[in-house]
């Protein structure tokens, strides 16, 4: 009995590490019946957990330094060698400090926020297809369940804020779900092209259907297609607005807000805004791999050998180390900048977008030598088009001149 | 298959009572969050993935949190609100025992309850019901979606300021934007 | 265009991000405790005593005339007077001081203290490591640990010790000439009185300086 339990952990994590079909397959049968949807759950989820909260851990070193090499510093080295325990560092600092909570706070509103908000974000990783083999929960509306869980998230930081009963973090939520309902709007449009060319809401599926190479070394992902790679822009833009990332960071705007909706929360509640945070970056970055960048399939052929979800992991940290590039680049925009970004510019270039990806999808039966160019013109031309006339009209039109003050003297 | 139900029925439940009786307007709203949360995890226990997603993307993240801005905007949130008791409390209970009774009779008149078989396909995937609605229900789709557009563009209207001449403010005029019921 | 900035942007952080594996020059800061950066010629943070000579308890400038302290606006000077007069540096007898106590959790380096000193007693110095696990009593400075050698005020501030120690010079110049003139004088007075007593002739004291009244409070 115990024997063949640890026959088959042995056989699982083997197949797990070899990117083997059917992993669970190899316990479960060793398992007393009732025994088996616990196990089966606990170990599809406990893997989730830890990988992507090691993977917390890295980031936050990985982002210190990295910003730091982008300001010509050398970021934290004091923590072990070249400074890599320095998240064990800061989390035992932030674990052991006091939890303290305003007098005049909704008590029971403030304690729920975190929890509130970590539980949708973990439940966010369910659906997001890992390798070949490794989909926890492959539901044939998947991409619906993430924006839906995504969504949920919104309710948990209005409770934030407004449980704290303090004028930043009411400020701080008000805006963070400003912008958080103006960004899921292009986000889910330019999922939808997606969903329109794949056929399917499921994102194993969309990661099936982006197997392949054209030319025989072009992978066929939809980044490389002119809508897919507008698409992706729009993706990864409404992306670091949704988990707040900056240049969208204004709803912990250090400078005007403290710190937003956490201007309030301490110790172990901070630690898990912060790491919620940092999971739903993950998780949106994820469905951005799955969507626009294959998922798991290998770049170029005859790299099958490798084991796909290394290939996953590689292109989320790909996708992490853009947003810390970015974060390292481009100051914070102002409250009115952004909502104009998202309504007058990525709202109508997504929707153009919507309309490209249809033409793409109905001329792909031209058969004719030069159709591919033929249709990669016309995409252009319309998304460039698009793009330049709305850019325009999104920049300031007055000229910068002193201001007059009519009352004041 | 029973005891989720009972969990999620009873939670339901508990939270439209919650919903309907505490004194703080912003945990009403909270409350009635989690009363659309407990629809959805019954829309899903039943096997509907899409409305049950559909109904958490739509009622969870964008209807309470109407509800929650709304609550905020009108500065009401702090003020602790004695026990509602409506002066029509009459009026509002034949309403509802007539919807009660509606929801009853359509219950009852449903196939599984007369006893008669399920349908056939009883987990249609959301390619069917794409299928569906954009051929049969296409009528009720596009009537919805032109509704809707209606809606958002009166919307726009009441809120879009009205372009007046700029004129040095008098005094005693407030200057004040038209107001709109 | 939109997002010319952003590329152009973007290309800056990168050459910062690879440029800074191989170029040690575009670092802006140093590993502190074991590389530092020499100090500034004008840099300050907090007051010190300056003494003359090898012993702080003889050479300290200070005479504890409490101007520093008055004048101090977060008050974080503390001077209690000693009883007995001892000499200075130019060898007048004056009080020193018995206790001179600076909190520096309360100083706010704003130099007054060193401006209103007639003594040059009381300067700015440039050490700022006073990280201690007990913040009440290891941040009140001491005399012995404000007292510091001229010679370390030459070292972190040449150029205004230069000046200082070249007034101080021509003051004691100018003293011991006074005194050389004094004792001459006296010398003199007593030649002449000894002559007086010879020949007794009133003798015409020369008129004191007028002394301004203080303005009436």
């Amino acid at each position: 009995m115990i024997a063949d339990v640890l026959n088959g952990i042995l056989l699982m994590l083997w197949r797990v590490v070899s990117d083997q079909p059917a992993p669970l397959a190899a316990l479960l049968p060793a398992l007393p019946e009732a025994l088996r949807p616990v196990v089966s759950a606990v170990l599809c989820v406990s893997p989730i957990i830890g990988v992507f909260a090691t993977l917390f851990a890295l980031t936050t070193l990985m982002e210190r330094k990295g910003l730091g090499r982008i300001q010509n510093r050398l970021g934290p080295n004091r923590v072990g060698p070249f400074g890599i325990l320095q998240p064990a560092a800061d989390g035992l600092k932030m674990l052991t400090k006091e939890d303290i909570i305003p007098r005049s706070a909704d008590k029971l509103v403030h304690f729920l926020a975190p929890v509130a908000l970590a539980v949708p974000t973990l439940l966010a990783y369910a659906v997001l297809p890992y390798g070949r083999n490794l989909v926890p929960l492959d539901l044939d509306a998947g991409l619906l369940f993430f924006f839906a869980v995504g969504a949920s998230t919104e309710l948990a930081i209005f409770m934030a804020g407004w449980s704290s009963h303090n004028k930043y973090s009411l400020l701080g939520a008000m805006r963070a779900i400003a912008q958080m309902i103006s960004y899921e709007i292009p986000l889910i449009l330019s999922a939808v092209t997606v969903v329109m060319i794949a056929g399917s809401l499921s994102p194993a599926h969309i990661v099936a259907r982006q197997d392949g190479f054209i030319w025989g070394w072009v992978p066929h992902w939809y980044v490389l297609t002119p809508w897919g790679f507008v698409g992706f822009l729009i993706f990864t833009t409404a992306s670091l607005a949704e988990s707040n990332r900056s240049p969208f960071d204004l709803p912990e705007a250090e400078s005007e807000l403290i710190a937003g909706h956490l201007t309030e929360y301490s110790g172990f509640k901070y630690a898990l805004f912060f790491l919620a945070e940092y999971l739903g970056m993950f998780a949106i970055s994820g469905l951005g791999v799955t969507l626009f960048l294959g998922g798991w399939q290998a770049p170029l052929p005859g790299l099958d050998w490798v084991p796909s979800y290394l290939w996953f992991f590689s292109k989320l940290i790909l996708m992490v180390f853009i947003f810390i590039w970015i974060r390292g680049t481009v100051p914070r925009l102002r409250v009115d900048q952004l909502l104009n970004l998202a309504w007058k510019f990525l709202l109508p270039l997504a929707l153009i977008n919507l309309f490209t990806a249809a033409i793409w999808h109905f001329t792909a039966v031209w058969q004719f030598p030069g159709a591919l160019l033929l249709r990669w013109l016309l995409s252009a031309v319309m998304i460039g088009g698009a793009y330049v006339v709305l850019g325009r009209a999104l920049s300031p039109r007055k000229k910068v001149s002193l201001r007059t003050y009519r009352y004041a003297t | 298959m029973q005891i989720p139900f009972a969990i999620i029925a009873a939670l339901t439940i508990v939270a439209g009572i919650a919903a309907m009786s505490l004194r703080k307007l912003v945990h009403c709203a909270l409350c009635l969050a989690l009363v659309f949360a407990g629809l959805a995890a019954m829309y899903l226990q039943l096997g509907a993935q899409f409305v049950g997603f559909a109904q958490i993307l739509v009622y969870i993240g964008a209807v309470a949190i109407l509800v929650v801005f709304a609550i905020l905007l009108t500065n009401s949130s702090s003020s602790l609100l004695p026990t509602v008791r409506s002066r029509s409390w009459v009026f509002g209970l034949v309403v509802a025992v007539l919807v009660f009774a509606t929801l009853v009779k359509v219950i009852l008149a449903s196939s599984t309850v007369a006893g008669r078989s399920l349908p056939e396909n009883p987990l249609p995937t959301v390619k069917d019901l794409g299928t569906q609605m954009m051929t049969y229900y296409i009528l009720p789709l596009e009537v919805m979606g032109l509704l809707l557009t209606a809606a958002t563009i009166g919307a726009v209207i009441i809120a879009m300021q009205e372009k007046k001449p700029v004129e040095p403010l008098k005094p005693g005029s407030a200057g004040a934007p038209p107001t709109h019921p | 265009m939109l997002g010319e900035g952003i590329i152009k942007g973007m290309a800056e952080t990168a050459r910062n991000f690879f440029g800074s594996y191989h170029d040690a020059d575009r670092m802006t800061t140093v590993q502190f405790p074991e590389d530092r950066i020499p100090a500034k010629e004008n840099a300050r943070n907090f007051p010190f005593l300056v003494f003359d000579g090898e012993d702080p308890a003889k050479g300290l400038r200070c005479v504890a005339c409490q101007i520093c302290e008055k004048e101090c606006p977060p008050k974080c000077i503390y001077i209690v007077k000693d009883t007995v007069k001892k000499p200075d540096y130019i060898g007048k007898l004056q009080f020193q001081p018995r206790v001179f106590d600076i909190d520096v959790s309360v100083c706010m380096s704003c130099q007054i203290c060193v401006e209103v000193c007639p003594f040059e007693a009381i300067k700015m110095d440039t050490d700022y490591e006073f990280g201690t696990a007990d913040r009440f009593g290891g941040l009140l400075l001491n005399k012995q640990r404000l007292a510091k050698p001229n010679t370390y005020y030459r070292k972190i501030h040449a150029t205004e010790a230069a000046e200082v120690d070249e007034r101080l010079a021509a003051e004691k110049a100018k003293a011991e000439a006074k005194a050389k003139a004094d004792a001459e004088a006296k010398a003199r007075a007593a030649a002449t009185a000894a002559a007086a007593k010879a020949t007794p002739t009133p003798v015409v004291s020369p008129t004191a300086p007028a002394i301004a009244p203080a303005p009436a409070k």
